[in-house]
């Protein structure tokens, strides 16, 4: 009696325990946004979104056979009030995954949140060459670039042309010193040399003084980083003071991301280096800028393509685990070892965890960013300071 | 630096200066005279912009949009005024900053709600449209130069207006004495509401005429806000005549700034600020 | 042009009351909350202090400052170049040199600020925090635009012995809460003392402070540099808790808030600032968070509830939450003036 009573009972406990298993995998898998919805990044907030979730759909709305329950935080672009907010997606709402942000301040902060709590975090903009460097952690992947990247591309270009004395002008905070910093990098390697960095006090953007500057030195080419509403008063400044067709334009790609409606023909002839172009001759682009087109009423940009990376990465996480984030060590190898077939093109993560990718070289016509061939091939940033692997 | 180059940098120092000055002479008027701190006073600016976008859009013309955009502008100042500024004339510079500040995140958010968050260009009129090249490098838009000119009309509208006028005279007086101009049977209501949208107009004109060279986008009034500040208060709060030198200035550190010290040129006009307080604790002119 | 508020510095039964239950209920607190929410409230406490310190300059002396935050932050990054990557460094160390650093600041700015008035005293105060948020956000070397890391949490050690650990959340908020307490008690003292009192003098009527003999810009100055200091300590406390300091900390909107929070609550009385501060903090996350009816995402929009609020309470409320209080329960209060 008393064994049978007690088989019974380990019986149904043993049932309870599958349940509450099935059911912990059944229950829908917490995904926390952390982008900014309202200030000058809003836009780039919203693209990242929507691309994450139209690979969601495509998926059927499934991630490792569980259903998907989205949480939202309004990071302000405010790295003051990041520790608070990302802090609302770990502690109160306890979500699985965090992706999140576009300024790098916040996403730094972020990060280190993660690190702390250990919660998985995809990074689908910002570009602070630390996170990938010595902010670095098993849990923190980015699914779109370091600020490194594009300039160093943008470097290799300019030396490739044959200039030897190039200026490069840009706001003077971490995402425009790192690009910079790539960009002499290359340029240098490349036999060239850099005569002078102009800088100007973020956000300003009375340019004259500075493109004063440029015509009176006379380079041979300026690389410069700006984004934004900037970029497009940058753009228009350029060509007003006549330096268009005079002394050529380089850039990283986000000078010419959504902005060139606003810089009209003045932008015509800019080249930019970015790990993306709209004009990316593949089926895969093809699909993907179609698929977001018929979805959204929006044509995609760089900022979609990477919401739509971090999701196919997450997807491909989520499925080697089947569904069961707690198995963090198969989870990590998973993301780690994968080659996303994305709309960009194949990549895969660097040791740091940053895309080993292509810089695609573009050039501005009428008012399309016209991919015209490859900066650099399978380019991947050094991950120096990162003490992971 | 050499000779030429020298000159075109006073150039754009100038010509950013009377944009500045324009913002700045609306602020000072607005305090000189109803003692009102307006922390808003960049959604004026980014208000003009977004104007200038849409009715040029709608109309064809960046003239017809001028035209129309202003009156658009005026129309809402005075309404914004007559709901609630005039309740704050006499309270607390405090409740002011406050109230303005408050208004400042309510602005912001109806015009994300109402133009969306994308970045925006107003085409410069054809007949503007040319530069004239100064060097075999570099040319000076012809447009920056129309800038200039507007300004410089604004400006001596203002003083024609302040000085020679008899709605000036009544502002002045107003502001030197309300009960005593009331007593004599001015209607101080009226010339507060008109100084009111005076200063409104002004702030959204700048930002019309300064929408083509500078794009339109989210908090673009915030740049220029404490900048507009910085300028108020070296000149003088209340006086136009000293917004117009101490815009000026500002302008020649800002450009020169750039230039020759940039690792300090962020700081360098609150420096400014700092040594002319210094030397004068209320600013270069008096009202 | 501006006629100085009367302040309600003597609290009202029902008022004094209310707060000693809101205390009990802060000690409790920690040990019913969860994480998230002892976080939030420590939080809250850290922007208390920060709040007091203001509203001794504004309240009680009549000084509007609009870059309060300068000393704020200051004493953050004082904290995070203190603190070495490899080891923790003592809170006997740190925190004292933090507050210093923070009130040296406050001296040597307030020295060029207490001489102007008015309008003149708002826009310098603005004017030099931006300078000190420049002078960090373009300088690499001072952590940039992208701020800095505080490595550790500092120790509090009595030679080998751990008193605290300041990385248990539970001890971190009572730390604060005491914190908290310690400076409104001080503050407290401090405004019935002779000091406070010719500070109060000075905000009603400078003029016959000076007349009567009183070297008001020496004042002025000790209220401006030790306001700086316990904005310092709030500030060290922040970077304690967060381990990131940047330099929005130190910029214009972190000085607005804060002067928003000390009208929230009613000036010049402390009890207000830390009512303030705990009531804008939750109206802001109220907004936050509002839900999505039909297609409209309220929270979305908490930029137009939050500046709405704003408005409304300057408008109907000029005497904060406090005065709302002491209105319902009707005692005569010290001076109408």
């Amino acid at each position: 009696m008393r064994t049978r009573f007690a088989f019974t009972a380990l019986a149904g406990a043993l049932a309870l325990a599958a349940t509450a298993t099935q059911a912990q995998n059944q229950a829908p898998l917490k995904v926390g946004f952390m982008l900014p919805a309202t200030g000058t990044f809003a836009a780039l907030g919203d693209m990242i979104e929507k691309g994450f979730k139209l690979h969601v759909e495509e998926q059927g709305g499934k991630l490792g056979g569980r259903t998907l329950q989205f949480f939202k935080v309004d990071d302000e672009s405010d790295p003051s009030k990041a520790t608070d907010n990302v802090n609302k997606l770990i502690k109160r709402d306890q979500v699985d995954v965090i992706v999140g942000t576009v300024h790098s301040g916040v996403a730094l902060a972020m990060a280190r949140a993660a690190k702390d709590s250990k919660t998985l975090l995809i990074v689908p903009n910002a570009g602070a060459d630390a996170i990938t460097g010595p902010q670095c952690a098993p849990n923190i992947f980015r699914s779109s670039f370091s600020n490194w990247q594009p300039g160093y591309a943008t470097g290799v270009i300019a030396a490739q042309k044959g200039y030897k004395r190039a200026m490069t002008i840009t706001w003077n905070y971490a995402a425009g010193a790192e690009t910079v910093k790539g960009f002499t990098e290359a340029f240098e390697k490349g036999g060239g040399k850099v005569m002078k960095d102009l800088n100007l006090p973020f956000p300003n953007v009375e340019f004259q003084a500075l493109l004063t500057e440029i015509a009176a030195l006379k380079p041979d080419a300026v690389a410069c980083f700006f984004a934004g509403g900037g970029a497009a008063k940058f753009i228009t400044d350029y060509a007003a003071a006549g330096l268009k067709g005079k002394i050529p334009l380089y850039g990283s790609g986000f000078l010419t991301e959504g902005m060139l409606d606003a810089a009209g023909p003045a932008a015509d002839g800019i080249m930019t280096t970015l790990h993306y172009g709209d004009s990316i001759e593949t089926p895969r682009n093809k699909a993907f800028r179609l698929a977001y087109a018929k979805t959204f009423k929006l044509q995609p940009d760089v900022y979609a393509v990477q919401g739509y990376d971090t999701g196919l990465l997450l997807v491909h996480g989520a499925n080697a685990v089947k569904g069961d984030l707690n198995n963090k060590p198969a989870l990590y190898k998973a993301m780690e070892t994968v080659t996303i077939d994305s709309p960009r093109g194949k990549w895969a993560m660097s040791k740091s965890h940053n895309p080993v990718q292509d810089m695609y070289l573009r050039v501005v016509e009428k008012k399309e960013n016209k991919v015209i061939g490859v900066a650099a091939k399978a380019l991947a940033d050094s991950g120096a300071g990162c003490k992971m692997g | 630096m050499d000779f030429p180059t020298f000159l075109i940098q006073l150039l754009n120092s100038v010509q950013y200066g009377l944009l500045l000055f324009m913002l700045a002479a609306g602020l000072t008027l607005i305090f000189g005279i109803m003692g009102v701190v307006n922390l808003a006073h960049g959604s004026f600016y980014m208000l003009g912009a977004y104007l200038a976008y849409s009715l040029s859009g709608l109309l064809g013309s960046l003239t017809l949009a001028l035209m129309v955009g202003t009156l658009l502008a005026v129309a809402f100042g005075l309404a914004l005024e007559w709901l609630l500024f005039r309740h704050f004339y006499q309270r607390d510079h405090l409740d002011q900053v406050l109230l303005t500040f408050g208004l400042i995140y309510v602005f912001e958010e109806l015009r994300s709600m109402l133009w969306g968050d994308d970045v925006h260009g107003v085409a410069i009129p054809a007949l503007l449209g040319d530069a004239i090249p100064l060097t075999d490098n570099l040319s000076y838009p012809v447009y920056r130069l129309f800038m200039s000119a507007v300004c410089v009309a604004l400006a001596l509208g203002l003083y024609l207006l302040i000085s020679k006028t008899r709605l000036g005279m009544k502002i002045r007086a107003g502001a030197a004495n309300r009960e005593m101009a009331e007593a004599l049977g001015i209607n101080i209501k009226l010339i507060h509401a008109i100084v009111f949208a005076i200063g409104v107009g002004l702030a959204a004109v700048a930002g019309m005429i300064a929408a083509p060279v500078s794009s339109v986008y989210p908090n673009m009034g915030s740049q220029v806000l404490i900048m507009c500040f910085v300028v108020v208060v070296i000149g003088g709060i209340g006086s136009v005549r000293g917004a117009l030198v101490a815009a000026l200035l500002v302008g020649l550190v800002d450009t020169f700034g750039k230039v020759l010290l940039p690792a300090v040129s962020g700081m360098l006009v609150y420096m400014l600020m700092a040594a002319v307080l210094l030397w004068k604790p209320e600013g270069l002119f008096k009202q | 042009m501006s006629t100085p508020k009367a302040n309600m510095e003597v609290l009202p039964r029902s008022v004094r009351l209310l707060l000693v239950l809101a205390l009990a209920a802060l000690a409790v607190f920690p040990f019913v909350g969860s994480d998230f929410y002892v976080q939030m409230v420590t939080r809250m406490m850290i922007l208390a202090i920060f709040a007091m310190s203001l509203d001794l300059l504004q309240g009680v002396s009549g000084l509007v400052s609009l870059g309060h935050a300068a000393y704020f932050g200051l004493a953050g990054y004082a904290l995070a170049f203190l603190m070495p990557q490899n080891e923790a460094a003592s809170v006997w160390l740190t925190l004292p040199l933090s507050v210093l650093a923070a009130g040296l600041a406050a001296l040597v700015i307030g020295f060029f600020v207490v001489r102007t008035h008015g309008i003149y005293f708002i826009m310098v105060t603005m004017a030099f925090a931006q300078m000190v948020f420049f002078l960090f956000f373009d300088n690499k070397v001072l952590g940039g635009s992208d701020g800095l890391y505080v490595n550790f949490r500092p120790t509090v050690n009595l030679g080998t012995w751990a008193l605290l650990d300041l990385d248990n959340k539970k001890t971190l908020y009572l730390v604060t809460l005491g914190a908290m307490l310690l400076v409104y008690g001080f503050l407290r003292r401090l405004l019935w003392s002779p000091f406070g009192r010719a500070l109060a003098g000075i905000r009603v009527n400078e003029h016959r402070m000076r007349a009567l003999g009183f070297a008001t810009f020496g004042y002025k100055l000790a209220a401006f540099t030790l306001a700086g200091a316990l904005a310092g300590l709030a500030g060290y406390l922040w970077g304690v808790q967060t381990g990131y300091i940047n330099p929005e900390l130190m910029g214009f909107h972190m000085s607005a808030h804060a002067i928003m929070m000390v009208i929230l609550g009613g000036m010049g009385n402390f009890a207000g600032a830390i009512v303030g501060a705990f009531g804008f903090e939750l109206v802001l996350h109220l907004f936050k968070d509002l839900p999505q009816v039909g297609s409209v995402q309220l929270g979305k929009h908490w930029q137009l509830w939050m500046g709405s609020f704003i408005v409304l309470v300057v408008v109907f409320a000029p005497r904060g939450l406090l005065g709302l209080a002491g209105w319902f329960s009707r005692r005569p209060e010290d001076g109408d003036v």
